[in-house]
Parts: structure tokens; C-alpha cells; sequence
């Protein structure tokens, strides 16, 4: 199983070592890879139906609780034959449509990578690794959609939809953790045991929202729905794999695979089914106001997104068994369509349907299979499509004081689809063909026959549903709803209300279709609202985000040392002056301090009189000089407390770092006049505030009775086993002897810096490279 | 014993300083050095690896009174971390650097550099750390000014005078921890502090110490210097300086922080809030840079918040998030400023707006350099994530919800700026920029001169993927420097003689 997993990954490291040979040999080779991965899972089908679930464990990193465990059940097998099974009709349908294309390797290596992640996502047991292999698809979409990097609304698109899904990938893995912490695993299947106790702690609500986030940035909920339509840009094949059938359905995944853990408590239901509501009936509208054949079904997929958000809000068996058979419905009408609206773009060089027409003269198969898919779509007996939307009117139906207004809600969605899919799968093709797609061709086998193998098993499992009810849809359904209920899907359910909104539905549909053109003017009212849209609030928020920025940026990182000086010591101040009156009690003890010699008092008056020179001169190098003379006046007291060594050490390293300070401030511009008044006091106070703290806590310390253990010892063994008469010097070059070596050092480097400082001055017309 | 990398570096200073001129030779001799000192580090991490906290009195004076010398697990993997960016760095600039910087001394300062870092990592002694903070800023002063250029020097003024600063704070930090305890050998004083009765002293001088290391690890409201300097040398010289120096400042935080004051929580909670703006700054400053180097610039401020942050947390799980992100950081950090060094040599600009290209000229290397940009961002599994998850943990923990906030905003905000400068840099169609007539362009180069620059990213790409697959092994690591942290005990007996010494 870990290998099933990560053969994408191999395969795509690989890819660009084999490219050359796969191009000569075999040019279809590539889709060797999803194809024996399908067969692999269809394995399972007959395991799974009797087991309910396997789990396979790998070691990764133990410390953490992140393993590489994968759990497949009902579930997750759906997607990986769905991942696996649309992956190796992309795949196929790719080689055709880049064929020539100059980096489809890259393009096969992207994509057996998100193929590889996205079994990830699905199939891990571990929570951890899950939103590893989450994470992963988001890259790979990244790259997907910025395939055509050269065009900028490309990039534009691909680094959109990375920030929404990435943003919701951090999220939710705040609350992975946080589930963590309440359920004490990252393990699903134990996390499961413990559900009882996750719902009833106190921060079951933040963990919710967390998830919320998490599946409604990758699933495309409204208000984060605009990346998916800007994710068009990618080319076909991918639109039709990530942005439809298998990536944005992951969040639905998440939902689905929470439901029994984390379902089923009034925040979780009415937040799926208000985001799935509004999400479905808004894109559902927007759908029906596109011309672009990519964009009406980016909008009809993310209306179907908010139904499955729904379905799985309301949370009744219906309602999730109804959820099982529309992803799969879904998956196989909507990837149908999009494939085909690859090939009427690849041939016909357009995709706006208010000029599309009449092309089944020329292409008959492919026009088969959109009329197929459109008519699932629109949930036409016979087809699967009309299945789950059976069962969905009868999960609204019951839902309660609520249900009339839901199933409104549901049957508008639906119409409105209807149109949006007949409009993609079937407009294109009826009608006269205009004279300028004359050139139009039924293009290879490898491009139609992938959408019409689709409609076929839409077709299959429509007129006869026993074929995958108890094989694939009841293992499905119980892993969503946690129950062991057995479900029967029938074509036939007798005249009753369903019915009569079946047939409302279609009747409705299909007179709006014949009256409703698609048309520009009606895009262009959608134009008038593009202000209050959530892309331009969101957009405009991280405008003001990005001004925001400049401000704070500038604020703090505003060039003048100066500046920088008096923050960090105005935030020192603040510090020790809160501790030091918060904390401590002032007390100090005049007697202990020993008088003072007049020698000191000199020093210490030539000291202040330079530091008032220094502060007061306009000219750099005088202020330079000044402080030098500080620094001697320092190296005196070293003299005082006899310390000679040291202060001729501290004599010319003062010296050097006077000189290098002269050397650097002359390339500098002449010194100004820049601070006001005002602004000198300010500096004055804060400086005198800062000296006065730092004094008053020199002598607090100082009261403190320290040990003087170690200085005893030096005095009393400098002699005797340093052999050395003066004690300071002693310390010096013999107990701390390493600091004094290394200080050396430091002259050395300070000389080499001056010496390369003055001699070498790269020329400042060349640019350094 | 435990000094040798200290010494090695010492006498391969010294002995590059003797072949002045004489580049070809300092190129080889610097390369053969960093890989020597490279295999002491990695055996000097071994043996503390196997038998524990290691410590060399110097001068064979008992401490507390010469200068002990420590190798625990924190400093030697600390150590070893710098002899790789430190090899890195030097092949690099056997590449890179030009021939005018290189007869100035540019690698015996390196090696100089290096030997302070790695003193700091092993000293013992708080005034010996001050002492190897002098080197380290001596050494970086040099680098960074070597060449003099304008620009050069104007970042080098902040730089050095904030430093100073940082330098001066710290000595009065010394000073007050001498008058309170009559000790500078860090384990004594870790003991005389514990038994002070005036917390509140103990409190204010830690706040001393939080400020000369906060500004040297350029967090919050202290990391002026870092946006405004580190673009402006030679990318060779800011991708050991981004590596290393501002982890310096926070490795001699969590020393401090851990040894000497123990969990003071008020000092903590300033820490919390301080990591919380520090992510924000660096984050936001980053947005707005067209610059590669100052968006790498203020990205190194944001992920110091990180680092802050585990250690305000103050729990063991905290710190060992801390730690991890450390060890990924320095790998990460070196090598993105050599990323940039890179596409400078190959376009003549680190403006993105002018950049383009990469992807469709080197595809090769484009895919190279995507490991270190994503494992900055740490898109899961690559290195950068997995601290991230101890983290959030800690936070979760010690009920820091806003602190976790700024890290997800933070991860939020590199994930941004480094997918806008993918697209940017690497997808975008280039422009024609007018070739600068003595500028040397990577196609330019001998083919062993482009090979120097390329292998250094790839060797720390390596590891970056090592530290992101192999994370189990890093985790251990961290786990293990994080509970000697947390509990002194060991690495106070060792240096006070309550162990056997090792000489």
C-alpha cells in the first residue's frame, strides 16, 4: 500500500530521467501508472464489502505519533478509483492534447505527483500525514495552474489559489493539533473511539471551525470560492482532474470522513448546510451568467461542491448516502464535460458557447458523450445522476420544520445546473455549425474515447444501480454515516413527491434552456457586482493588509539609526524601570561606598566635558575624537586600580576603533542639523533616564552581599601557584588567560579590517557581481 | 579536547593570514580547513553524542575559576551546524567572491568568524562569551565592510553601531551578574543566582540580557539593523551572517535564559509578545520588498519570532520546537542567500521585477533551488514544518491562542512572499537587461568556478531534505538538547567538578 502510495512520487522524480525513451517507445506510457494503480484498487472492492475497513501500518516518525498509516475503507477506496481510475483517462487524454508539447514530462511529472498526494490525502490513516499529503496537492496545484508560466494571469491564478488553500491548509492544521491535544492521536480510526469526548470539550467548537476553514478553502465554499474559477487558466486535462473530479473534492473528503467523529451536533450541521446553500445557489446563478464553457462549469462544479457541503450538513442517512452517490455522479458527468470541452477548444481554437454550435455534424462520438453527461447532470432517468438526486430530494424532504425551504433551495440549484450543463454538454453541439469552425474535426481516439467511456458508466450505473450498490455505494456509506443500515437504490419509487420534483426539475430546466441564451449581456450584469464580490473584498482586504504593512514597515524600519537607537533603548528603559520599581526595593546604603580620590574626580569631569563636546559638535570626526578621549579617561581608571597591562591593551584597541570609525564616517555625507528642539530634549531625557536607571541599579547590586569566593581565590593563590605578584595581571594572562589571547585575535581582525578598509576600494561605478 | 574546532580554526586563521595575496592557494587551503574542521565537529558531537556533557578547564584552573569550556549536546550540534554552513560558505566564495576581496583577507576572517562562533557554543564562562561576541562582531564588521562600497558602508554603520550597543548592554549585564554573585563561570553562577533572595534583581538584569541578545537576534523592536545591512555585502558574506549570527544571539538566549534564569515568567510572557510582532514585522516587512536579499532580509526577522517563541513558552516540548527550527534554520538560511548570490551571478540583478526566466533558462537549477525556498516555507514534509507542529503544541498547551495565531499568519505570510517570488523569478518571462560590462556573469565563469557555487546549495539542500525526511532523528536530537536545557542539574555538575573532568 506505501508503495501504491508513493509510486507517483518516484514516478515523478523519475520522469525526467525517462522522458526521452517514453516519448520514442511508448507515448502512452505514462498512463501505465494510474492504470495498474486502478486495477490494484479494484482489488479491494470485494475485501473491503466484507471487511468494512483495512488498515496498513508504516513506521515514520514515532516521536511525533505521525506514521505513515493508511485505512481503506468504503470511502477512500471511492476516491482512489475515482483518483486512479479519472487519473488514467486524463493521463490518456493528455498525451494527445499537449502532444508536442515541450515540457510534457514536467507536465507528467506534476501530475503523477498530485495523483500521489492526493492518494494520500484519502487513504492516510494518520492525520498528520494526511495534511502532509494535503499540503502536497496544493503544491502540485500550484504548479499545475501555473503550467503556462508564461502567461502573467497564469501566475496570478496559480499564486491565488495557493494562498486560499494554504491559508486553509494552516488552519486546519492548528486543528489537527488541537484535535490531538483533546483526543490524545492523530490516529483516525482511534480518534474514533474517543468522539464522545471530543464533542462534549470545550473546545470542540474551535476545532470545528478549524476543519471548517481547512475544507471550505480547498473545496471552494463560498466566500473562498473565487480561487477555483481563476484556477481555470490551468490547461484542460488538469482542470478536469484537480479542479473537478479529485483536488477540491478532498475538502468534501475531509467533511465526509469527520462526519461520524466529529458529526452530527447543531454547529456542525447548520454551518455546512448554510455555507453549502448559499455556496450552491450563488454558483449555481453564476453559472447560468458565464459564456466561457470553462467558466460556467468552474462555477456548476463549485454550485455541486455546496450541494455535497449540504447534503453532508443535513446529516441524515439519506442525506450522506445521497452525498455518497453525487461524488461519484459528479465525478462522472462533470470530468466528462470538462474533457470535452478540452477537445471543442482543441479543436475549434473557442470555448464561448454563445458562438458554439452544431459541431456534432462533425464530430458525432464526442457529441454523444456531452449529451450523455449533460443529461447526468441534469439527473434524467437512467443515468446516475438521477439517482442521487432522488435521493437528495428525499433528504430534504425530511429534514424537519426547514424541509420545504431546503428543498427549494435544492430543486433552484438543480435547475439552474440543468441549464449550465446542458449549455456545456449539449449547446455546442446542436444547431447549424457556423462557417468559422468549418475546419473542425473529429479529433484521435485517445481525446473522445476517455469522455465517452465516462458517459457509458454514468449510463451503467444509472439503468442498472445494483451494480455498484452493494460493492461500492453501501461500504461508502457506511464509512460516512457510521451506521450499518442497508441501502437499496432504485430507479423506481412510485408516484410521489420526489417524483413530481423530479419532474418540476426537468420541466422547469429545460424551459429555462430554451429560453435562456447564453449571452455577454447577461455576464455583464454579474460585472456590476464585482465590487461587493467576496474575490474583491478578500482582494481589496489584502490591499489594505499590504498597506497596512507599508505603514508598520516604515514606522519601525524608518532608516535613521538614531531612531533605532532610541526605540531599543526606550523599550530597555521601559523594561527595567517596570521590574525595577515593580519589584524591587530601593535601598542604598551610602557608608558602603568608599570616598573618592581627586584624581578620580578629574578624570571623571574630563569624561562628562567630552561627552558634552561629543553630543554638541557638528562635525563627525570631532565627536569621534571626543569619545576617544572617553575611552582613555576609562583606561586611566584601569591605571587608578592597577592595572597597567590593561590599560595599554584598552589604550589601543580605542585607538583602532577610533581609526576605523574615522575611515568609515568619512565616506559618509557631511553631518546636518536634523532634529529639532523638541526632539533633542527627548533624546536628552531618555538618555539621562536611561544613565540614572543603570546607575541606581549598579549600586542596588552592589548591596547585594555577593560571595567573593572567587576573587579571594585568585588573591590568595595568585602567588602561590601563578607565581605573579600583581593579581589583576595574573588574572589576566594566566587564570582567565584564554579571554586575553582572544582579544588579541580581535586586534588582529580590527588591524586586517583597517588595513583592507584603506587600501582596497572597489571602484563604486562597478556593479559588484 | 573540547576546543580543538576552536583551535583548529584559530591556526587556519593564522595560517591563511600568511598567504595574503596569494588567492588560488587561500581558495584550496580554506576549502581543505573547512572540511578538516568539519570532521572535528562531527567527531567532537559523536563523543558528546556517546558519553554526555564533556567539559576542558583552561589552563587547568578548577572551576569556577579559569574559563571552563562545555560540550554539551546543544553546543556541539550547534558547533557542528556551523562547520556545515561554514564549508558551505567557503566553497561558495572559492566560486564567487571576487578576486579583489579574496587578497583582502575575506577567508582568514571567515575562519576567524567561524572559530568565535564556535567558541561562544562551547564556552562555559559568561565573560568569555562576551569575549567571543567580540570576535563574531569584529570578524562580521570586517566582512561586511570589506570591498567599501557606499552602500556597504552605510548598512555597515547601523549594523556595527547597534551591535556596539547589544556589545555594551551586555558587558553592564556581565557586570551586574558579577556584583550579585561574585562569579562568571556560568554554572556557578546559575547556582548563587538560584539562591539570591532579591528575585527582582535577578529579574531586571535578565531583562539586560533579553535586550544586548535580543538586538543581536534582531527580534522585536530590535531588528533594525538586520533589514538595512545584510543585503549589502557579497551574498557569500550574508549567507554565513544569516546562517549564524542572529542565531548566535538566540543560542546565547537560551543558554541564559535556560541556566542562568531559569523561567522567570514575567520575562517570558515579554518574550511571547515580543515573538508575536517579531513574526508580524519580519512578515510584513517582507511583503513589500522587490529586493531577493532584503525579502530574505526581513524573512530571517520573522522566523527569529519563531525561535522566541518556544523559548517564551518556556516547556520542554517548546524549547525542543525551538531547537528543531534552529537546526533547520541555519541549513535554510545559509543556503538561501547563496540561492540569491546565485541568480545574481546569473541575471546581474536581485530585483525581482527585473528577474525572470530561471525556470525556462535552468530548469535544473530551478528545481534545486526550489528545495530551500519550500523547505523555508515549510510545505510539509520539508524541514520547516515539523517544528512548526511543536509549536502550536506548546502554544495549545500554555493557552498562548494569539501567539499561535502569528505563527500561522507568519507561515502564511513566507508561503506568500516566496510563492510571489517563485513566479516571480522563475516563471515569468525575463527581461533583456543591458549586461553591465565588468560585472562576471555566471556564463562567464569557469565551469569549476560555477561548479563552487552550485555544490554548497546542493549540499545544503541535502541536508534540508535529510532534516524534513529524517526527521525522527532531528526530533531525538532536539528532545535530547532540550531536557538538558530544561534541567541543568547535569551540565552544572559537570563543570563544577561534581563529575569526573576530562582534560
Amino acid at each position: 500500500m506505501l508503495i501504491a502510495v508513493i509510486l507517483g512520487f518516484i514516478f515523478a522524480i523519475l520522469v525526467p530521467f525517462f522522458s526521452k525513451f517514453v516519448k520514442k517507445a511508448i507515448p502512452f506510457g505514462y498512463s501505465l501508472l494510474p492504470l495498474s494503480l486502478f486495477i490494484f484498487f479494484l482489488q479491494f472492492l470485494g475485501e473491503i464489502k466484507s471487511k468494512g475497513h483495512i488498515l496498513f501500518h508504516y513506521q515514520w516518525v514515532p516521536s511525533l505519533g505521525i506514521d505513515l498509516s493508511f485505512r481503506l475503507d468504503g470511502l477512500s477506496l471511492l476516491f482512489a478509483l475515482m483518483i486512479t481510475g479519472i487519473g488514467a483517462l486524463v493521463f490518456i487524454y493528455t498525451t494527445y492534447y499537449l502532444k508536442g508539447h515541450k515540457y510534457l514530462d514536467r507536465f507528467y511529472g506534476y501530475l503523477s505527483m498530485f495523483m500521489a498526494s492526493m492518494l494520500g490525502v484519502v487513504l492516510s490513516d494518520n492525520l498528520m500525514s494526511m495534511f502532509i499529503f494535503w499540503e502536497l496537492t496544493s503544491i502540485s496545484s500550484y504548479f499545475l495552474i501555473g503550467f503556462n508560466n508564461e502567461d502573467p494571469a497564469s501566475r496570478k491564478s496559480a499564486l491565488t489559489a495557493l494562498s486560499i488553500t494554504g491559508f486553509g491548509g494552516l488552519v486546519m492544521l492548528s486543528g489537527i493539533i488541537l484535535l490531538q491535544a483533546v483526543g490524545g492521536s492523530y490516529s483516525f480510526t482511534e480518534l474514533l473511539n474517543s468522539s464522545e469526548i471530543i464533542k462534549n470539550s470545550t473546545t470542540y467548537g474551535w476545532i470545528i471551525a478549524l476543519f471548517f476553514v481547512g475544507a471550505f478553502t480547498k473545496s471552494a465554499q463560498f466566500p473562498f470560492h473565487f480561487w477555483l474559477p481563476g484556477a481555470m487558466k490551468a490547461p484542460t486535462p488538469v482542470s478536469t482532474y484537480l479542479h473537478s473530479a479529485t483536488m477540491v473534492k478532498a475538502g468534501i473528503y475531509l467533511l465526509a470522513r469527520f462526519t461520524p467523529l466529529l458529526g452530527d451536533t447543531f454547529w456542525w450541521n447548520s454551518t455546512l448546510i448554510t455555507v453549502g446553500a448559499v455556496t450552491m445557489v450563488f454558483a449555481a446563478i453564476h453559472s447560468v451568467l458565464r459564456v466561457d464553457l470553462k467558466s460556467i462549469l468552474a462555477y456548476s462544479t463549485i454550485s455541486a461542491l455546496g450541494i455535497l457541503v449540504f447534503l453532508i450538513g443535513i446529516g441524515s442517512e439519506k442525506a450522506l448516502l445521497a452525498a455518497g452517490i453525487f461524488i461519484l455522479a459528479h465525478a462522472l458527468y462533470k470530468a466528462a464535460l470538462f474533457l470535452i470541452t478540452g477537445i471543442i477548444d482543441h479543436e475549434t481554437g473557442s470555448r464561448d458557447v454563445t458562438k458554439l454550435a452544431g459541431l456534432q455534424q462533425v464530430m458525432m462520438p464526442v457529441a454523444v458523450a456531452g449529451f450523455i453527461a449533460a443529461l447526468s447532470s441534469a439527473g434524467v432517468p437512467l443515468l446516475l445522476g438521477f439517482i442521487s438526486k432522488e435521493v437528495m430530494y428525499e433528504a430534504t424532504l425530511q429534514f424537519g420544520d426547514w424541509a420545504i425551504i431546503l428543498t427549494a433551495l435544492a430543486v433552484l440549484t438543480k435547475i439552474l445546473l440543468l441549464v449550465a450543463g446542458f449549455w456545456a454538454g449539449i449547446k455546442p453541439f446542436t444547431g447549424t455549425l457556423p462557417a468559422e469552425f468549418g475546419k473542425a474535426k473529429l479529433p484521435s481516439p485517445l481525446l473522445w474515447i476517455p469522455p465517452f467511456l465516462l458517459g457509458v458508466l454514468s449510463l451503467g450505473f444509472g439503468t442498472f444501480p445494483s451494480l455498484i450498490t452493494e460493492s461500492l455505494i453501501q461500504p461508502v456509506f457506511s464509512s460516512i454515516s457510521g451506521s450499518d443500515t442497508i441501502i437499496q437504490l432504485k430507479l423506481w419509487h412510485g408516484f410521489n413527491l420526489v417524483l413530481v420534483l423530479s419532474i418540476l426539475t426537468l420541466v422547469s430546466g429545460g424551459a429555462l434552456y430554451w429560453f435562456l441564451k447564453p449571452s455577454n449581456d447577461l455576464f455583464q450584469k454579474t460585472v456590476r457586482f464585482e465590487a461587493i464580490s467576496p474575490q474583491n473584498i478578500i482582494e481589496g482586504g489584502g490591499k489594505l493588509f499590504g498597506s497596512f504593512a507599508g505603514i508598520w514597515t516604515r514606522f519601525f524600519q524608518n532608516g535613521y539609526l538614531r531612531n533605532y537607537v532610541i526605540t531599543i533603548l526606550a523599550f530597555l528603559t521601559l523594561l527595567m524601570a517596570y521590574r525595577l520599581f515593580g519589584e524591587v526595593n530601593i535601598y542604598i546604603d551610602w557608608n558602603q561606598i568608599s570616598a573618592v580620590s581627586h584624581y578620580e574626580i578629574i578624570v571623571v569631569v574630563l569624561m562628562i566635558i567630552s561627552i558634552l563636546f561629543a553630543i554638541s559638535t557638528n562635525s563627525r570626526s570631532v565627536s569621534i575624537v571626543a569619545l576617544g578621549v572617553v575611552g582613555f579617561a576609562n583606561c586611566l581608571f584601569f591605571l587608578f586600580y592597577s592595572a597597567p597591562d590593561l590599560a595599554m591593551t584598552q589604550f589601543s584597541i580605542d585607538t583602532l576603533t577610533v581609526l576605523l570609525f574615522m575611515l568609515v564616517l568619512v565616506k559618509l555625507p557631511k553631518n546636518k542639523q536634523y532634529s529639532s528642539k523638541g526632539i533633542k530634549m527627548r533624546d536628552a531625557l531618555l538618555s539621562l533616564l536611561f544613565g540614572t536607571l543603570i546607575a541606581i541599579l549598579t549600586l542596588e547590586v552592589f548591596e547585594e552581599p555577593s560571595s567573593s569566593e572567587v576573587s579571594k581565590y585568585f588573591a590568595e593563590n595568585a602567588y602561590i601557584l601563578a607565581k605573579g605578584r600583581n593579581v589583576v595581571n595574573i588574572i589576566l594572562v594566566d587564570y582567565r588567560g584564554f579571554d586575553t589571547m582572544i582579544e588579541t585575535v580581535v586586534l588582529v581582525i580590527a588591524a586586517v579590517g583597517v588595513y583592507s578598509l584603506m587600501k582596497l576600494n572597489l571602484n563604486p561605478s562597478k556593479k559588484d557581481l | 579536547m573540547i576546543v580543538l574546532p576552536i583551535i583548529f580554526q584559530f591556526v587556519a586563521g593564522t595560517i591563511l593570514l600568511f598567504f595574503w595575496q596569494k588567492t588560488t592557494l587561500q581558495k584550496f587551503l580554506s576549502i581543505l580547513f573547512s572540511i578538516i574542521g568539519l570532521g572535528i565537529s562531527i567527531w567532537l558531537f559523536l563523543l558528546v553524542w556517546e558519553n554526555g556533557i564533556m567539559i576542558t578547564q583552561s589552563g587547568d584552573w578548577k572551576a569556577p575559576f579559569g574559563i571552563s569550556f562545555v560540550a554539551d549536546t546543544f553546543g556541539v550540534t550547534m558547533v557542528l551546524l556551523s562547520s556545515i554552513s561554514g564549508l558551505a560558505v567557503s566553497i561558495f566564495s572559492a566560486g564567487s567572491m571576487r578576486k579583489e576581496r579574496l587578497e583582502f583577507g575575506f577567508f582568514p576572517i571567515l575562519h576567524f568568524l567561524i572559530m568565535g562562533l564556535q567558541g561562544a557554543f562551547l564556552t562555559g564562562d559568561i565573560f568569555n562569551l562576551y569575549v567571543w561576541f567580540e570576535v563574531v562582531i569584529i570578524s562580521s564588521f570586517v566582512l561586511l565592510t570589506l570591498g567599501g562600497k557606499k552602500q556597504q558602508l552605510e548598512g555597515a554603520l547601523k549594523y556595527v553601531s547597534l551591535n556596539l550597543l547589544a556589545s555594551s548592554l551586555f558587558l553592564i549585564g556581565i557586570g551586574f551578574i558579577y556584583g550579585l554573585t561574585g562569579s562568571l563561570n556560568m554554572a556557578d553562577v546559575a547556582i548563587k543566582l538560584d539562591n539570591l533572595q532579591n528575585r527582582g534583581l535577578v529579574s531586571v538584569t535578565s531583562g539586560i540580557f533579553l535586550v544586548a541578545f535580543g538586538i543581536k537576534s534582531a527580534i522585536f523592536p530590535m531588528y533594525f539593523w538586520l533589514p538595512a545591512s545584510y543585503h549589502t555585502p557579497p551574498p557569500a558574506v550574508s549567507a554565513i551572517f544569516a546562517g549564524l549570527l542572529t542565531k548566535l544571539g538566540i543560542y546565547a538566549m537560551l543558554r541564559t535564559f535556560t541556566l542562568m534564569f531559569g523561567g522567570d515568567e514575567f520575562m517570558g510572557d515579554i518574550m511571547v509578545i515580543l515573538a508575536a510582532l517579531t513574526i508580524f514585522s519580519g512578515g510584513l516587512g517582507a511583503l513589500l520588498q522587490q529586493n531577493m536579499g532584503k525579502i530574505f532580509g526581513y524573512l530571517i526577522v520573522c522566523h527569529i519570532g519563531f525561535l522566541i517563541a518556544g523559548l517564551g513558552m518556556y516547556t520542554e516540548l517548546a524549547i525542543m520546537g525551538t531547537v528543531f527550527y534552529l537546526i533547520h534554520d541555519i541549513i535554510v538560511k545559509t543556503n538561501l542567500f547563496m540561492v540569491s548570490g546565485l541568480i545574481l551571478k546569473i541575471n546581474g540583478t536581485q530585483d525581482i521585477r527585473e528577474l525572470g526566466g530561471m525556470y525556462k533558462n535552468f530548469p535544473i537549477i530551478s528545481l534545486l533551488l526550489a528545495i530551500p525556498l519550500f523547505s523555508l516555507v515549510g510545505i510539509p514534509p520539508l524541514s520547516g514544518f515539523w517544528a512548526k507542529i511543536f509549536l502550536i503544541q506548546a502554544g495549545l498547551q500554555t493557552q498562548d491562542y494569539v501567539l499561535i495565531g502569528f505563527i500561522v499568519l507568519g507561515s502564511f505570510l513566507t508561503l506568500w512572499v516566496i510563492a510571489r517570488l517563485w513566479s516571480e523569478v522563475f516563471w515569468k518571462n525575463g527581461i533583456d537587461l543591458p549586461k553591465k560590462a565588468n560585472g562576471l556573469y555566471f556564463s562567464q565563469m569557469t565551469k569549476t568556478d560555477q561548479w563552487l557555487m552550485v555544490f554548497p546549495i546542493v549540499l545544503l539542500s541535502g541536508i534540508s531534505l535529510y532534516i524534513g525526511f529524517g526527521a525522527e532523528n532531528i526530533i531525538i536530537l532536539s528532545q535530547r538538547i532540550s531536557t538538558e536545557l530544561m534541567d541543568p542539574s547535569g551540565y552544572i555538575e559537570a563543570v563544577l567538578g561534581l563529575k569526573t573532568m576530562t582534560p
